[in-house]
């Protein structure tokens, strides 16, 4: 799958290379502090135990788009298809009595895997017009089959008779969400250690050389379709664990997972929080969801037109600005490479 | 006068009449609702101050879930309008002061699952209420059941709700009760061959059940059973179907809300001047949009539990509240249940006792019997749905307005989907 | 049936009037735009507004419409649009999507949720049986307008100066600029005209496909096909494409409604794998 990591350190040019990456993929004061936080939110917020659930999900949502939006280079509407297909997969699995947490998550995770494989193909011819159409009209296809095989998915009226097991045999999902909280963070933290290292390894570099210019990443040697093959397929599979983790928290799937309005949010939630940026979907995530709370005991129509005017000001002021913050905060000697601005194109 | 519904109310998260915390704009209605609150408010205050050294009685919270955003809001509002209503005039159930807390879920079941979580959970309310569809009260129902807190339904109507959790009890009605009687009135007056059309989720295929077994009991045929998706439909080509199907009626049933668009094709179409009827159930024509269809409206025939044009005492002054209350707008079918949702939990818990829980108010509410703005109801003990009257109505013009008139009454009709077992 | 291949010629006569002022503004100014569908809401209402509120005639209407969403186009062009040109796929997109966001709340704000009916004089509702046929007027007028204007788009296109400047300009801007045509005016030019061919075909299809404040997202995906399908070369691809796709949904739904709204999306993932270029245009430069 990627250049040998492990390759003897024999050659000064590997051994550097091989030195410059573990010194990147140390871990930052301020990362622990996130994470020290993010559990620590649990304790001295019990009552919002919820809304953590939420953020977490949300989060490795945003994650696995940006793995294939901020380090492929692959701009998708429809990566809701693989969030709805995770969830609809455990909810299923629940609903037809696989009611273990983490089995589920497993089958929801395999089957967005499998889906992401079989529909990489299509990502990798045309412009970006083509693709956002095809992965949008993905995202629609699979909208309407759910729609269609009520019999499976409990169609418009959504799934019914979802029965989560304990996890790990011991704690039983509440009605107070703490169990689901704890869990959703626990597996986004796992999913965030996968991608951690995927983005600080050969293959992680090179799909940022595909990004850039893939043209040229041809030309040296990198197997370009493979790359995004499998940055799209890692990616599905992260967004389908993402959505078991809403089906098994929130015990229910209903056709609002496979919504363009997911496949946007999400999109937005990585923007705000920096897109090319390890915590890019998890700042964005926190942020997104605090304002969405805040703001939706108004009413959701304000908060659509604040949530539009926020992108159309974010485009106007320019990404690239914003995005060079994370730069100055994770001042190192390899500060431009690991800072992506957005190439501009 | 053309939409004569102005969006004039800007429904908040919370609201809770017992303090006024209306904001200030300026918009009519929702002054009067501060105006209402603030009138509650010396009624509420009131038990409180005739308490003699006793702790003072702990409010009954309520919490609606109702969509008041988005393509179903007139639900929402209308039901969400006459619980407050109701609260206003009943200031205090079993003497504990009442407190609505509305919440929007814009018509998504995710959220609906989320608020009931919620205002279980952190308002601690002490009955659920609302659901606008089907699909929101089912992503509720295990909520209720997990809490233990009654889920009072004031809108949805699929007969299978009522058994996704022994906490739900209906104040609207199911879509059989209502399909059914539709069905004799269609068999008895000499119409032989109908074809239906529903919008294809729960209600929709059950109104579309009901009518075929009972129509085609009675001796008529369904040529064609059509389903129009429940988002974005398009009726042009489903009513072709049905036109080249030369029936003598189309049985139709959408969500309210969508009748004006779906007539206006049937009309389009020239449906009508081919000699065929549209008959329904009275979510066909909502008494909220009823007079916006126009006169494409006129002589369709529906069956449903409640029409505002229904001629009793009780009916004229609930109307004339709700109009005084809400500007010009006409309480419709979700309003009544609305407002009979709250009486059932008042009468609940005068029965029961001001301290009753959950498991006990259900009791309680189980085989409540009284006189509602749509006529005698009774809470059927076994399955906790309505047993009521469902009148057959046409649409006529009277005094220039557009009135669902009642012509047939077929009295204390239960739940056909559940007597059959 | 013929009249199913009528009513789909119709439908497909409006996503034409609809999307080709996203498939010239795409191939001109290489500017994705998803809040095309936000300016024919914003001509839908309009023509509520003016036909039901203000009592202007139908017919009369269509036109003022047009200019008013063409101003409004040419507005937000100037304003708005005119900075993102420059900018990655990635930032466009984000920004239509913030723009039709905000449009669709302020008109659920101001117009309410509900859906909303342009009142058509009588006359066009009556239906017209020619040989054993069965044609409803508003139909026949749709097919009628739209297939003049499109008419009109082709001689501008093909026999106007301008035309001819709009087709330099999209072939090769910078050899364009050089041969001193103005590009800015152009695009400022042909946006407004997009916008408010949108603006008409939102007031136009009130009747047949519905109008409330999520038209924008709704009906986003067919002209997005409408466009990748067509290609963004011609007037003539889009045009083909729209009714193809008119055709295929309406009879979709009429003979196989179980799998209706399959076949457009199978449609255009099949298109988009062959020929990623769709079925006319060229292929693209980035």
């Amino acid at each position: 799958m990627s250049a040998p990591t492990a390759a003897p350190a024999s050659t000064p040019t590997a051994a550097r290379a091989a030195a410059q990456l573990a010194r990147l993929s140390r871990w930052h004061p301020l990362e622990v502090a996130f994470w020290a936080l993010a559990a620590a939110s649990l304790v001295l917020v019990p009552d919002r135990s919820l809304l953590v659930a939420e953020i977490a999900v949300t989060a490795l949502f945003a994650l696995s788009l940006d793995l294939v939006l901020g380090y492929a280079g692959i701009l998708t509407l429809g990566h809701a298809a693989f969030f709805g297909l995770g969830a609809y997969a455990a909810g299923i699995a629940a609903a037809r009595g696989v009611t273990d947490p983490l089995l589920g998550l497993a089958i929801g995770a395999s089957v967005a895997t499998a889906a992401g494989w079989l529909s990489a193909f299509l990502v990798l011819r045309g412009s970006d017009l083509t693709r956002l159409m095809v992965t949008l009209g993905l995202a629609s296809v699979l909208y309407e089959l759910a729609n269609r095989l009520s019999w499976l998915t409990g169609g418009a009226d959504g799934l019914q008779g979802v029965e989560i097991g304990p996890l790990l045999g011991i704690w039983e999902f509440d009605l107070n969400g703490r169990v689901a909280a704890v869990y959703s963070l626990s597996v986004l933290f796992l999913g965030f250690l996968l991608v951690r290292r995927i983005v600080h390894s050969p293959f992680g570099w090179s799909l940022r050389a595909v990004k850039g210019n893939a043209l040229r990443a041809g030309a040296i040697g990198l197997p370009v379709n493979r790359r995004l093959v499998a940055a799209y397929t890692v990616a599905a599979g992260l967004a389908g664990v993402a959505g078991a983790l809403l089906a098994q928290g929130t015990g229910f799937v209903s056709l609002d997972v496979l919504a363009f309005h997911r496949s946007a949010d999400v999109l937005l939630v990585l923007v705000i929080g920096g897109v090319g940026w390890l915590y890019g979907g998890l700042v964005g995530a926190v942020a997104f969801k605090l304002a969405q709370d805040l703001i939706a005991t108004l009413t959701p129509q304000y908060w659509q037109f604040w949530i539009g005017l926020v992108l159309v000001a974010l485009v106007l002021v320019g990404r690239d600005r914003l995005a060079a913050l994370p730069a100055r905060l994770f001042r190192r000697r390899a500060a431009p490479a690991l800072a992506v601005r957005e190439a501009g194109e | 006068m053309v939409a004569g519904i102005r969006p004039g109310i800007r429904p908040s998260g919370r609201h809770e009449s017992a303090d006024s915390r209306a904001p200030g704009k300026t918009s009519m209605t929702v002054n009067r609702r501060g105006l209402l609150a603030l009138s509650a408010a010396p009624l509420l205050a009131a038990p409180a101050v005739r308490a003699q050294g006793a702790s003072q009685p702990a409010a009954l919270r309520v919490g609606l879930i109702l969509p008041m955003t988005g393509p179903f809001q007139s639900t929402g509002r209308q039901v969400d309008a006459a619980a407050r209503l109701y609260a206003a005039r009943n200031p205090a159930f079993a003497g504990r002061p009442v407190e609505i807390v509305t919440r929007d879920d814009a018509g998504v079941a995710d959220t609906t699952r989320r608020l009931a979580q919620e205002l279980v959970v952190n308002e601690k309310v002490a009955v659920l209420g609302g659901f606008g569809l089907t699909p929101l009260a089912l992503a509720a129902a295990p909520i209720a059941t997990r809490a233990k807190v009654p889920l009072v339904v004031m809108a949805a109507a699929t007969a299978s709700i009522t058994e996704a959790s022994p906490f739900v009890v209906r104040a609207s009605c199911t879509l059989p009760q209502s399909s059914t009687v539709i069905a004799d009135w269609a068999a008895r007056n000499g119409l032989k061959k109908a074809v239906t059309l529903v919008s294809e989720y729960g209600p929709g295929i059950d109104a579309e059940t009901w009518f075929k077994t009972r129509f085609t009991e009675a001796g008529g045929t369904v040529p064609a059973s059509l389903r129009v998706p429940l988002q974005n439909p398009d009726f042009a080509p489903f009513l072709q179907r049905a036109r080249d199907a030369a029936p003598e009626a189309v049985f139709v049933f959408v969500p309210s809300g969508a009748g004006s668009a779906l007539m206006r094709q049937f009309a389009e179409r020239g449906m009508g001047g081919a000699g065929i009827r549209v008959i329904g159930t009275g979510d066909l024509t909502d008494d909220d949009i009823l007079n916006e269809m126009g006169d494409v409206a006129q002589g369709v025939v529906t069956a449903h539990y409640y029409s505002a044009a229904h001629d009793s005492a009780k009916n004229r002054a609930f109307v004339e509240a709700f109009r005084a209350a809400n500007g010009t707008m006409r309480p419709n079918f979700m309003a009544v249940a609305g407002w009979d949702g709250m009486a059932m939990i008042r009468r609940a818990l005068e029965k029961a006792g001001a301290t009753a829980d959950g498991p006990a108010l259900v009791e309680a509410m189980k085989g409540l019997s009284f006189e509602s703005p749509r006529g005698p109801v009774t809470v059927d003990a076994a399955t906790r749905e309505l047993t009521q009257n469902i009148y057959v109505r046409r649409v006529e013009r009277r005094d220039g307005q557009l009135w669902n008139v009642e012509t047939e009454t077929f009295p204390a009709v239960a739940d056909p989907a559940k007597t059959r077992r | 049936m013929l009249t199913v291949l009528f009513d789909g010629i119709a439908y497909g006569m409006v996503l034409f009037i609809l999307a080709c002022g996203l498939a010239v503004t795409l191939g001109l100014m290489n500017l994705v735009n998803l809040a095309h569908g936000a300016f024919a809401m914003a001509g839908g209402y309009a023509a509520v507004v003016l036909v039901n509120r203000l009592g202007v005639p139908f017919l009369a209407a269509l036109p003022l419409v047009f200019l008013l969403t063409a101003l409004l186009g040419a507005v937000l062009e100037r304003l708005l649009y005119v900075h993102v040109y420059a900018r990655s796929h990635l930032d466009q997109v984000l920004f239509s999507i913030g723009l039709v966001f905000m449009s669709i709340a302020v008109v659920d704000f101001t117009q309410g949720s509900q859906q909303q009916f342009v009142r058509i004089p009588d006359f066009l509702r009556t239906r017209f049986e020619v040989a054993g046929v069965s044609l409803g007027a508003y139909r026949l007028l749709i097919i009628g307008l739209c297939g003049a204007v499109a008419l009109l788009l082709h001689l501008a296109m093909t026999r106007t100066r301008f035309g001819a400047q709009l087709r330099a300009a999209v072939d090769d801007p910078r050899v364009a600029r050089g041969l001193g045509i103005n590009v800015s005016l152009l695009f400022a030019v042909t946006f407004a005209v997009g916008s408010g061919l949108a603006g008409l075909g939102g007031a136009l299809g009130a009747e047949i496909l519905g109008l409330d404040p999520s038209f924008p997202l709704k009906f986003m995906i067919y002209f997005l096909i409408v466009v990748t399908v067509g290609g963004t070369a011609s007037i003539g691809g889009a045009f083909l494409a729209a009714l193809l796709l008119g055709v295929a949904d309406v009879a979709g739904k009429y003979y196989l409604p179980e799998v209706g709204a399959f076949v457009i999306y199978s449609v255009m993932i099949g298109v988009l794998l062959w020929r990623p270029q769709g079925l006319f245009g060229r292929v693209a430069l980035r």
